[in-house]
């Protein structure tokens, strides 16, 4: 389709004169494969992509709409007993998790002191920012989402994502407004993880199924065993330390493989969550506009200044 | 008024349009191996009952917008679109006199062949190969087939004729 020499509009025959259908279908396929080797073995199409990212973001904001139609009837037509009910529920979960809090802060300020003792790294806070899921990425085969943050929120390439109960992933793809996150569990991603009960560390990598990660070349004599928490170990620095990842479901030791064969299962609610953190590791607060402050991981840089122990223990 | 070519032209960009939408549409991460290939439904309605209408050029253009939407590697869609719709220009004086089932029928087989050459560029990419799952999407369109075809039917009496 398109404006022919006179400018009127007219659509296109299939059949041109010229060249059969059978040869047009034969150059196009041509060209099409041509694309797929070159965007898969080469990155010469990456910029076009980025370019063009522009154009995508309309419409997960469409698709997006009903949910927010949803929330929106949610907020709205809500009777008064129910909201007193929720608030009262909050109320109550904000007490126990201050409480946790209090002691918290005390444990995050001995561990600094020792830390200092040991002359090793320092707890430090992480910055945040809470973004919102768009949209799931319609490909079956991979697990990304589409967030409502992008390169005017401060999001990068690489950032680690979490939501409220772990690891979720990183960014892939930053647009203006939005931005991809690939998941922990897609088949083409692994993170660097320990055990928290003994630090053996491992790399887990997704299987394309969104509730197993599976643990690569542990061999048959390390000490892992169901019900181990696994967290992020910061080798790679991609990730931040001592974010939970996954919890081990099963562990099989089978003599005829030289390596154990671990399944974890991801802390975070990779399906549900609609609401993730994009973490800033070692960013000040005031460098990102609209962000919260969480006190959680350890920075790699060696300090023994007693002004970072205060500001540890004082964390919101 | 608009004239009559005018307004097919403007059936055929919304039809599109809305088909794209539908296949960005977020659904659960389980359920969507069952998502039925819209945009490929479309562009075969438009090849059997308007086989003048829809070029090469467009259908691998509309291919690679998707591929770009869906962030899947460029002319993946597009290669399934134009070796489905070369099949449709070789069958469609016959498919077109076919009853809706098993024209139904015939659409599972040419969704099955779009989804044959996604499985090959997605392999490629380094994704496992699933089992049987890959066929779901032609069977949901299967399904869809003959809403799809009375809803564009409809839509191409009232804006064009």
């Amino acid at each position: 389709m398109g404006l022919n020499s006179t400018g009127e509009l007219t659509i296109k025959p299939l059949f041109a004169r010229g060249s059969s259908a059978t040869s047009r279908a034969f150059l196009f396929i041509l060209i099409t494969m041509a694309l797929v080797v070159v965007g898969l073995y080469t990155d010469r199409l990456e910029p076009l992509r980025e370019k063009l990212a522009q154009l995508v973001a309309p419409f997960y904001q469409i698709t997006d709409v009903p949910s927010r139609v949803n929330d929106w009837r949610k907020d709205t037509f809500v009777s008064e007993v129910d909201l007193k009910i929720e608030n009262e529920a909050l109320r109550t979960e904000l007490l126990i998790h201050q409480r946790k809090l209090q002691q918290l802060a005390s444990l995050a300020a001995e561990n600094v002191r020792l830390r200092q003792l040991l002359n090793a790294s320092q707890m430090l806070q992480d910055t945040v920012l809470i973004a919102e899921l768009i949209g799931v990425s319609p490909n079956p085969l991979s697990h990304k989402v589409i967030i409502n943050r992008g390169t005017k929120d401060g999001a990068f390439k690489g950032q680690p994502v979490l939501d409220a109960f772990g690891l979720m992933g990183q960014v892939i793809d930053v647009g203006e407004t939005s931005s991809t996150v690939l998941l922990i569990s897609d088949s083409t991603h692994a993170i660097p993880v320990q055990v928290n009960r003994n630090g053996v560390r491992a790399i887990a990598e997704g299987t394309g199924d969104l509730n197993s990660l599976s643990l690569r070349h542990v061999s048959a004599n390390t000490d892992i065993r169901a019900g181990d928490l696994l967290v992020s170990s910061g080798l790679g620095e991609r990730f931040p330390v001592g974010y939970p990842v996954a919890e081990v479901l099963q562990v099989v030791r089978d003599p005829g493989k030289a390596f154990l064969t671990v399944i974890a299962k991801p802390m975070a609610r990779l399906d549900r969550s609609r609401h993730l953190l994009l973490v800033f590791a070692d960013r000040d607060k005031a460098s990102v506009p609209g962000a919260l402050s969480l006190p959680a991981a350890a920075a790699t840089s060696t300090t023994s200044s007693s002004s970072s122990t205060s500001s540890v223990g004082g964390g919101r | 008024m608009l004239s009559p070519q005018l307004n097919l032209y403007f059936v055929i960009v919304f039809s599109f349009l809305l088909a794209l939408v539908l296949s960005v549409y977020p659904l659960p991460m389980d359920m969507r191996w069952w998502r039925p290939e819209f945009v490929l439904l479309v562009a075969i309605y438009w090849i059997f009952f308007m086989p003048l209408t829809v070029s090469f050029t467009l259908l691998c253009v509309l291919g690679l917008f998707q591929d770009l939407l869906e962030g899947v590697p460029f002319g993946q869609h597009s290669l399934g679109l134009v070796i489905v719709a070369y099949i449709c220009i070789l069958s469609y004086q016959r498919v077109r006199n076919f009853s809706i089932w098993r024209q139904s029928c015939w659409i599972f087989i040419l969704v099955g062949i779009a989804q044959l050459t996604d499985n090959w560029v997605q392999g490629m990419a380094g994704r496992p190969l699933s089992g049987i799952q890959f066929l779901y999407p032609a069977l949901t369109s299967a399904l869809l087939w003959p809403v799809c075809h009375r809803w564009l039917n409809a839509m191409t009496h009232r804006y064009h004729h």
